[in-house]
Formats: C-alpha cells, structure tokens, sequence
C-alpha cells in the first residue's frame, strides 16, 4: 500500500498579522512557522495505519512552498513518514486551492497512492477545499472531518464530525481521501533517535512548474483585519489594577455580583 | 444572477440554517431557487421553485448521489452561484460540486465587501475579500453570518428529481448520537470558559474556583476537551453546547469562529487573554489584557 499525507507550513497563530506589499496575503517578516496543526493529525493517523500493517506501507510526506517548508517535512519524516516530496514553489499563496489541488493530484497519479491523508483545512487560509479536490481530480472516495478511522480488509471506517456531537459514520472502499479534524489522535512529539534517523530520509524536490497544469478560479483581492465592532473596553496594565477595574465595571454593568 | 441553495436535511428534519441561505441570497440580490434532499414534510416555506430528491430513497447523505443531484439542479435551473452552509454537510459537499463544474468556491463567508466575498483566515483574526473567476461559483456561507429574521412563509414549487442508481465507493452507514450531557450549561447564568492558554490540566480548578466564586458552571473550548483536561459535557462552540448565560468569561480562548458562534448570545463577555489581537476580543465587552493564571487567582480573592 502507498500513503500520500499532504501537509501546509503555516505560521503560529499567536502571530500578529499584517498585509504584505501586494495587499493580498500576510507579510511573512518575523513570523514563525510551523506545521498547520489539522495536518499533524493526518501525519499521526498514516503513521498508526503503517505500524498497524507491519510497517509494509510506505508514507510519503508532500509540502508545497518554498524552502522554509522542509522543516515541516522534516517534522512528519521524524514522526515516522519514510520519504518526502517537496513541490518547490516560492509563492504558493498566489494559488487558489483549485491549483494547490491539481499539483497534488497530479503527483498522486504519476506515483499510484492508495490512500491519501491531509487535514481538514489549513489556519491560515481556511478553505477546507484542497482534499476534496485533490479526490475529485483522482477520482478517490472521499470523507471529511474525520475524528474517528480504522481500517480493515480494505475498507476505511470513517467517523465524521458533524454539528452538537454528533457523529455520521460511513464506510470507504480504497483507493481514498480523508481530511483530519481535531480530536482524531494525539500527534506523537519527534524523538531524538527519530529526528536523527529522519535526516538520512529522502526528500525529493519537484519544481512547481512540472506539476501545476491549471488556471485559477478564484482570486484575493484584498487582506486585512477585521473591523473591531467596537463598544468592548480594553484593559491593560497592572493585575492588581485590572482585578479593581473589573470587579467595578461587573458590578456595575452586570447583575450577577449580588 | 440567479442562485441555487442548498438545503439541509438531517434525521428526518429541515435544519433552520437553511434559511440563512434565503437571507445571503437576498444580500446579494440573486434570484432564488432551492434544492432538497429531503422529504415533502420537510420543505422549506418559501416562494421559489425546490428541486426535491427523496431522501428515503437516495440516503440524507451519500457524498457522490448528492453531487450529482445537486447538480442536476444547477442544470436544470441554469444557476450562476451555488450556496451552501459552511456546516460538515455543505464543506464536504461544496467542492465535490465545484471540481464538477470547474468553479471557484469561495469558503466560510461572513460578509459581502467592495472585491469580494469577506472570508475569514488566519484562526479569524484576519479578512480576505475573494472573489471566483469561473463562469459559475460555489459559495459556503458562515453559519450565523447572514441571519434570516421575520418568519419564514411561502409555498414552494416543487420540482422532482430522480437520478439513475450508481455505485459509489462512499457508504453512509448511519449517525452517533452525541455524548450525554451531565452538565446543562445551555441554563447557566454565569460560564466561566477554559482555553488553552491556561496552560495545562493541573491550572483548570484555577478557573473552577473562579466559576464558583461567580456561582457558575465552568465551561471550556474545544482544544482543552480534546486534550482531555475538561470533560466534552462542559464544551461551548459548534460541536458542543450553544449557550446564552448573563456573564460569559473567557479565560485564555482565542475565540476560534466554532467558539464564538456557541457563546455569542451571552449577555456580557469578559474575556482574559495575553494576546490583544485575539478574535475573541472582537465578542468581548471586556477585554483583559494579562496572564490567565496570574488574573483569575487574584479575581477569585477579590469576588471572596
């Protein structure tokens, strides 16, 4: 069996955000990335299926971006994926998810994946589009949000998330797409004889342009912060201060200090 | 430009979000017509035609049959936009639909701006304004963002749809209920909410004391369920209780938009985080700047 895991490097979230010069997406100066965190369930998840198969399957890691996204790779290679893919492209943000989903798809079909794992949506862009695209493309089963898989004779059993805790179960014959949610697993931390042994694991690198066949559907136009809806106070300084503050505005504001 | 909306159907029952797409269409002033898979019990009361495929007979949700019914629809009434919820049934199924048509999808909409569809990106804290450069476009649009007021009434006219049998690698078997909830948090008065920039599991009887020294319930965002520091009974947001207490504090939750869309309805939102640009700050009446496990303590001594 052959197992894709796609994965976005993304920057942390506690960030502070601001247009870049094009106004169309985040100035990337000073900010720190990391592994998109749905994606790191996907990584999770492959890696159990292969210690669940004898370790017969081989996982293949794939990023898109530039070269600051071999650190993700990096990452899932040390969680236990055996080989990466890297589609070299240096403004991968210029994209709509429709071209990020052809150049995985059409990676996928050149290599014969079986199963492809990814996360439910990236946090920064938020599209929650590419996986059930890239299926589409391939022609694959498909299901999304996933907190629950197994896999048996094959078949996935998937456990979808759906709205106040309920859960929609469907069952998908191979070859498959599922997209990862939160609450799926808990991703495994890199340990150091790993990360060692990661360093020695091949990392292919494709240039973008050998892989991207499509034009864009849909473009930015515009990046920037929300407007406050105003009215909320601030409160900033001194804890001893803010407790006083506070206390003074719940006792006048609210009716629950009695 | 004339839209097709997409209802949803859940356990026998229209789902009242359905109509928030009545309420989109009107913003951007599409004509509107409606697809349902679904029964003729469960139509929704408006003027326009509804394309109705019968659940009993096609499954309330198989991916690939509702892809294609869908898409009937979309030919049959020539449509230029299709709009679903942004909910786990229009997420899954929008791109589905938008790869068959080549369209551009536009994601979790919250508002209709100069250039654009105004989505939401980076954990909310950030805007985009997109716009689709296909013929056609598929459009999710964010639960909540565009409410439907008044009461919904009208007759529609209802146009069958029937679609050959195929296989399809995708078998829905059946749904889960949700897990018991041993805390009602939906009667609350006060919820005291822990995210995860209270650190860890041993700082969650920090907000428990807080909680009751407000005589409340605690409460808790999805991150610090999954982490197993609180059980999922005291989870506020989309997936776990929606709630509308008279004080809503919370206490190191970013406020990711499935959050925020669970407590919104709270009278007055304190919220305490260390990060001034966190999007529950947008919610929140008050916004405390300070470490969660350095405020709440001395919060707590004061209330006592």
């Amino acid at each position: 069996m052959k197992i894709l895991v796609c994965v976005k490097q993304v920057p942390d979230m506690e960030s502070r955000f601001k247009p870049d010069g094009s106004g169309t997406w985040f100035e990337e100066t000073d900010l720190a990335f990391r592994m998109n965190e749905y994606d790191e369930y996907a990584v999770e998840q492959a890696v159990q299926l292969k210690e669940q198969l004898g370790n017969e399957p081989e996982v293949t890691v794939l990023s898109i971006g530039p070269d600051r996204v071999n650190e993700a790779i990096k990452k899932a290679l040390a969680m236990g994926c055996d080989k990466g893919a890297h589609i070299q492209d240096p403004a991968p943000q210029g994209k709509d998810p429709w071209q990020i989903a052809s150049i995985i798809a059409q990676y996928a079909r050149t290599e014969g994946f079986d199963l492809v794992f990814t996360g439910m949506q990236s946090q920064d862009r938020g599209s929650a589009q590419v996986g059930v695209l890239v299926a589409e493309l391939l022609g694959f089963a498909c299901a999304t949000t996933l907190v629950g898989f197994a896999f048996a004779d094959g078949v996935v059993t998937a456990k979808r998330e759906l709205e106040g805790g309920i859960k929609g179960v469907a069952k998908l014959r191979l070859p498959a797409v599922v997209t990862c949610q939160l609450g799926l697993n808990i991703p495994r931390y890199p340990t150091l004889p790993n990360i060692m042994k990661a360093k020695k694991k091949e990392i292919l690198a494709i240039p973008v342009a050998d892989l991207l066949k499509e034009e864009a559907v849909a473009a930015t136009a515009r990046f920037y912060p929300p407007a406050r809806k105003g009215g909320g106070i601030v409160l900033e300084g001194d804890v001893g201060n803010l407790v006083e503050q506070l206390y003074g505005i719940l006792k006048e504001k609210t009716t629950v200090l009695r | 430009m004339k839209a097709l909306l997409v209802c949803e159907y859940r356990e026998g029952k229209l789902l009242d979000t359905t109509y928030e797409l009545l309420a989109f269409a009107d913003r951007i002033g599409a004509e509107k017509a409606m697809v349902l898979i679904g029964s003729d019990s469960a139509l929704p009361a408006c003027n326009s035609t509804v394309y109705l495929a019968e659940a009993a007979k096609y499954g309330e949700y198989n991916p690939d049959v509702h892809k294609k019914i869908v898409l009937d629809a979309v030919q049959r009434e020539n449509a230029d936009c299709i709009v679903f919820v942004h909910s786990s049934y229009g997420w899954d199924l929008a791109p589905r639909v938008a790869a068959a048509l080549r369209a551009g999808q536009v994601s979790e909409i919250v508002g209709v701006v100069d250039g654009g569809y105004e989505v939401g990106c980076c954990n909310a804290k950030m805007r985009r304004a997109v716009t689709p450069t296909s013929g056609k476009a598929v459009l999710t649009v964010q639960a909540g963002a565009f409410s439907f007021t008044g009461t919904p009434q009208g007759t529609p006219k209802v146009e069958r749809i029937d679609i050959p049998d195929g296989a399809t690698p995708v078998e829905f078997v059946g749904y889960e209920p949700a897990e018991k909830k041993d805390v009602d948090l939906t009667r609350a008065e006060v919820i005291v909410s822990a995210g995860r920039g209270v650190g860890k599991k041993d700082n969650i009887p920090v907000i428990q004391a807080l909680a009751k020294a407000l005589g409340g319930e605690l409460g808790a965002s999805r991150p610090v369920v999954d982490a197993g520091w609180v059980d999922h009974s005291h989870q506020v947001g989309t997936t776990g209780q929606s709630v509308s207490p008279k004080l809503y504090v919370a206490c190191g939750i970013s406020g990711a938009i499935q959050h925020l869309a669970g407590m919104k309805k709270s009278d007055f939102v304190v919220a305490i985080n260390k990060d001034k640009d966190a999007p529950i700050g947008e919610v929140a009446d008050v916004l405390v700047v300070a470490d969660v496990m350095q405020f709440v303590p001395a919060l707590t001594a004061k209330l006592q």
